[in-house]
C-alpha cells in the first residue's frame, strides 16, 4: 500500500517536473544553493525534500544543499543565522511575524517577483500578508483554515444541528453538557491555542478591522468593545464548557478527550485532522463548520496563518533563491506539495487545484466566499511578538480565573502603552 | 639547596637574559595564563557586557538604543504590580528555602546508607540514581506523576479519599511540585557528598564520645556532625547554586505557566531575552543582572568563609 503510495506521489512528481521544465525558459543556473527548512515533522520534511528534488532535477548545475531545523529551534535560530550566516532560501512566516527582520534589514525585498504577472495575478490573496510599508518580503507557500472541527456522531446522537450564530452556538453546548460530555476540547499549556479563540470571539464580536487595529496597539484593553468579547467568552467558560485542566495540556494531549468523546468539538487549524484521523476517526465522525456570527451584521472573517518562504538580505545566491521561489508557487507544484498524501494543506495559487479532501474544500470554499471580513493570519502573527506573549498568558488566566478580568486587562494595558510606544 | 644551584647556573651563564632572572617569578603565571584568559574571556568579561546591554533597549538585531536604567525602572514597576518580575523573585525565593531541605534529607539517607549489609553497595546506588538521570528526565517523570487524569499523584490520594489536583495547573501549588520534583536528585547529591564525609569521621572520636555516654541524637549533634562541616559546607554551596539557576526542570514541566506563575529570575530571563517571543535583550540583561546580584552575596559569603578557613588552618 504504501509502496504503490510513494510510486503514485513519484510519478505525480514527474509529471509535475516535465510540466515546470518547459516553463523553465532555459536559463541555466550554478553554484551552491543554501536552503534552511523548518519543517521537521516527518510529513511536511519528505514533501519540501520531494520538493527540492525536482527543482534539482531542472537545474542540475546547482548544487542545493538543504538543512532541515526543528521548527522549534528554529524560531530562535533563525535571528543567528540570518545575520551570521545566512542560507540563501529560508522558511518563516507571513505578517507581523516578519516584521522584526524586515526592520533589522535582514529580509531582501523581493517586490520585483511579485510584479511578474504570474505571481501578481494568482497569488493576490495572500499578497496583504506578505506586505510590510508597500513591499512584499517573501512569498508563501501554503496555508491553512481554521474553525470548529466537531464530532458528527455526537450531534447526531443528541439531534443537533450545525450552529449558524451564538445562541445555536450556546445552545448546542448546554445540551451537550447536559449529555455529561464537555463542549471544547483545548490545551493551552503553550498558550497560542488560546489566542486562536481570542481571535474568533473578538473578529465575531467586533469585525475583522477592530481586531486588527487592537493587534495593532491602536484600541486600549480598556474599551468596553474589548470586555464585551471577553463577556460572550465568560458565558462559554461559566457554562463549563471548556475542558478542565487545560492549562497543563499541550494542543497534542487535548486531542484524545475529542477522539473518547469527552469533549465534542476542537477550535483548532486543519492539521489537526491528520492527528484525529490516525486516532481513528472516520470522517463520518469528524466534521468542519465555520465559527458562527456572534454580533449580527459583522462582516465574517477567518483565521488562514501562511507559511512562507524568503530571502535573507546577506544570501550568496539570490538569483537561484528567486527562482527557487517561483518554482514553489508555481501551479503544479502547489497542487503537489498541498495535497492530501503531502502537506494536506491549501495552495496560495489560484490556478492550482485543491485537493479532494472534504476539510480542504471546505476551507476552501469559508475562505474564498464566506470570508467577506478578511483574512488574519492568526494572534500571535498579527499582534507584536511581545504583545502577544503577555496577552494570550493573560488570555489563559481568564480561561481558569475568569474573576480576574479586570486585572488581567489592566497589564495588557500596561503592557500596550510600553510596547507600542 | 636548589635555590643555590640555580645560583650556580646563573652564574655560570653570566646573568643571562630578563627572562632567564625572572623564571621562578614568571613560571607559575605562564602555568595560570590559558585558564585565567578564559575565565576573563567567558566569565568576568560577559558580566560587564551584560551591565552594559541592561542599558540599552536592543532586540538583538537592530541598532541598541541607549535608555539609561529605564529597563531597572520597568522591573521595578512590575515588582510593585506584583507582575511577572514580582512573581518571579517570590518563587526564587521559595527555591532557596524549600531547595536547602536536601541537606538534611540527603544526610539522613547517608547515615541510613553508612553500614555494612549485604548488597549495601546496590542500594547507595539506586539511591544516588535520580542524580545521574537527566534533569529533563526527571522533569517529564514528574510531571506525568503530576498528570491530573491519569498520574499516580492522584490515584494515591484518591486511596485517602481526597479529591484529584492539579499541582502543575494551580498557580499556587505549581512552584512547590516543581521544587519537589527538583529535590530528588539533588538529594541524592548531597548524599554523595555526606557518604564521603562519613568515611573520614575520626572513629576514635566517636568511641570516646561513646565512653562518654553519648548516643543517638546527642551524638549526631556533637560528634558526627561538627566533622561533617566540609560536606555540609560543600553541600550548602552547591544547592545554593542549584536552587538560584533553577531552569531545565520549569522549562520542561511548565514552561513558566500557568500564567506565568512558576517562572523563576533565570526563566523569565530566558523568556525574555531568548524565546520565541522575546526580543528585549537589554531587559534580559536586566534581570541577568538582578540575579546576578542575589548570587554576589551568596558568593561573597562563601568567598569569605573559604578565607576564614584557610586563615584559621595557617
Amino acid at each position: 500500500m504504501r509502496s504503490i503510495l510513494k510510486a503514485s506521489i513519484a510519478a505525480l512528481g514527474l509529471a509535475a517536473m516535465t510540466v515546470g521544465g518547459t516553463s523553465a525558459s532555459g536559463q541555466s543556473l550554478s553554484g551552491d544553493l543554501k536552503i534552511f527548512l523548518d519543517t521537521s515533522n516527518p510529513a511536511p520534511r519528505a514533501t519540501m525534500e520531494a520538493v527540492i528534488a525536482r527543482f534539482q532535477a531542472e537545474h542540475p548545475d546547482l548544487n542545493i544543499e538543504t538543512t532541515v531545523i526543528d521548527r522549534e529551534e528554529y524560531k530562535t535560530q533563525i535571528r543567528n543565522f540570518l545575520t551570521a550566516n545566512p542560507p540563501d532560501v529560508a522558511t518563516w512566516y507571513a505578517a507581523n511575524r516578519m516584521r522584526p527582520y524586515v526592520d533589522a534589514g535582514l529580509f531582501e525585498d523581493v517586490s520585483d517577483l511579485w510584479n511578474e504577472p504570474e505571481i501578481a495575478e494568482n497569488l493576490a490573496s495572500t499578497k496583504g500578508a506578505m506586505t510590510i510599508d508597500g513591499k512584499q518580503w517573501g512569498v508563501p507557500y501554503t496555508y491553512y483554515q481554521w474553525g470548529v472541527y466537531y464530532r458528527k456522531d455526537i450531534y447526531e446522537e443528541l439531534g443537533l444541528n450545525e450552529p449558524s450564530n451564538w445562541e445555536e452556538f450556546k445552545a448546542n453546548c448546554e445540551a451537550i453538557l447536559a449529555s455529561g460530555r464537555k463542549c471544547y476540547t483545548i490545551g493551552t499549556k503553550f498558550l497560542w491555542t488560546a489566542g486562536g479563540w481570542f481571535d474568533y470571539l473578538n473578529m465575531r464580536t467586533n469585525g475583522f478591522d477592530f481586531h486588527m487595529q487592537l493587534a495593532g496597539g491602536e484600541i486600549s484593553w480598556d474599551d468596553d468593545r474589548v470586555k464585551q468579547t471577553f463577556a460572550n467568552w465568560r458565558e462559554l467558560i461559566d457554562m463549563g464548557g471548556f475542558i478542565d485542566n487545560h492549562q497543563t495540556y499541550s494542543w497534542q494531549e487535548a486531542l484524545p478527550f475529542m477522539v473518547n468523546g469527552d469533549a465534542v468539538h476542537y477550535l483548532m487549524g486543519n492539521f489537526s485532522v491528520a492527528p484525529l484521523r490516525d486516532a481513528g476517526l472516520t470522517d463520518d465522525q469528524l466534521d468542519f463548520y465555520q465559527f458562527p456570527v456572534i454580533t449580527p451584521g459583522v462582516a465574517l472573517s477567518e483565521d488562514a496563518p501562511t507559511d512562507t518562504f524568503h530571502i535573507p538580505a546577506n544570501a550568496a545566491n539570490k538569483e537561484a533563491a528567486r527562482e527557487f521561489l517561483r518554482f514553489v508557487v508555481s501551479p503544479d507544484e502547489q497542487t503537489e506539495i498541498n495535497n492530501g498524501s503531502n502537506l494536506g494543506q491549501l495552495p496560495v495559487n489560484a490556478m492550482s487545484s485543491v485537493d479532494d479532501d472534504k476539510f480542504l474544500n471546505e476551507g476552501f470554499a469559508m475562505l474564498s466566499s464566506n470570508s467577506p471580513g478578511g483574512v488574519a493570519q492568526f494572534w500571535d502573527r498579527d499582534a507584536p511578538a511581545e504583545m502577544a506573549k503577555v496577552s494570550m498568558e493573560g488570555f489563559q488566566e481568564f480561561m481558569v480565573k475568569p474573576d480576574n478580568l479586570d486585572r488581567i486587562l489592566a497589564k495588557l494595558e500596561r503592557a500596550r502603552q510600553r510596547i507600542y510606544r | 639547596m636548589s635555590e643555590s644551584s640555580l645560583q650556580d647556573v646563573r652564574a655560570v651563564n653570566g646573568g643571562g637574559s630578563w627572562f632567564r632572572r625572572n623564571q621562578i617569578a614568571i613560571t607559575p603565571w605562564l602555568f595560570l595564563a590559558p585558564g585565567v584568559l578564559f575565565f576573563i574571556f567567558y566569565v568576568i568579561s560577559p558580566i560587564f557586557q551584560s551591565f552594559n546591554v541592561s542599558l540599552y533597549e536592543w532586540d538583538g538585531l537592530g541598532e541598541a538604543e541607549y535608555i539609561g536604567l529605564r529597563n531597572y525602572q520597568d522591573l521595578y514597576w512590575e515588582f510593585v504590580d506584583r507582575d511577572a518580575f514580582f512573581v518571579s523573585l517570590k518563587n526564587n525565593v521559595i527555591w532557596l528555602f524549600l531547595y536547602l531541605l536536601a541537606i538534611p534529607a540527603g544526610l539522613m539517607i547517608a547515615l541510613f546508607l553508612n553500614q555494612n549489609v549485604w548488597g549495601i553497595r546496590l542500594y547507595k546506588s539506586l539511591f544516588f540514581f535520580p542524580f545521574v538521570i537527566s534533569q529533563v528526565v526527571v522533569g517529564l517523570v514528574f510531571t506525568w506523576f503530576y498528570d491530573p487524569t491519569f498520574g499516580l499523584l492522584n490515584t494515591i490520594i484518591g486511596w485517602v479519599g481526597l479529591g484529584p489536583v492539579n499541582v502543575l495547573g494551580d498557580e499556587r501549588l505549581v512552584t512547590y511540585g516543581i521544587i519537589a520534583a527538583g529535590l530528588w536528585p539533588q538529594t541524592a547529591y548531597c548524599m554523595i557528598l555526606y557518604l564521603t564525609g562519613l568515611n573520614a569521621v575520626d572513629p576514635e572520636q566517636v568511641e570516646a564520645g561513646r565512653l562518654d555516654g553519648a548516643k543517638g541524637w546527642k551524638m549526631l549533634w556533637h560528634v558526627i556532625i561538627p566533622q561533617l562541616k566540609p560536606a555540609t559546607f560543600i553541600a550548602f554551596v552547591v544547592t545554593i547554586i542549584g536552587a538560584l539557576r533553577s531552569f531545565d526542570l520549569i522549562s520542561i514541566m511548565t514552561q513558566g505557566g500557568p500564567f506565568g506563575s512558576s517562572r523563576v529570575l533565570a526563566f523569565y530571563m530566558f523568556e525574555v531575552a531568548l524565546s520565541e517571543y522575546g526580543f528585549r535583550m537589554g531587559y534580559g540583561a536586566a534581570i541577568a543582572v538582578v540575579l546576578f546580584l542575589i548570587m554576589l552575596c551568596f558568593i561573597a559569603y562563601f568567598l569569605w568563609s573559604m578565607w576564614k578557613e584557610e586563615k584559621g588552618a595557617r
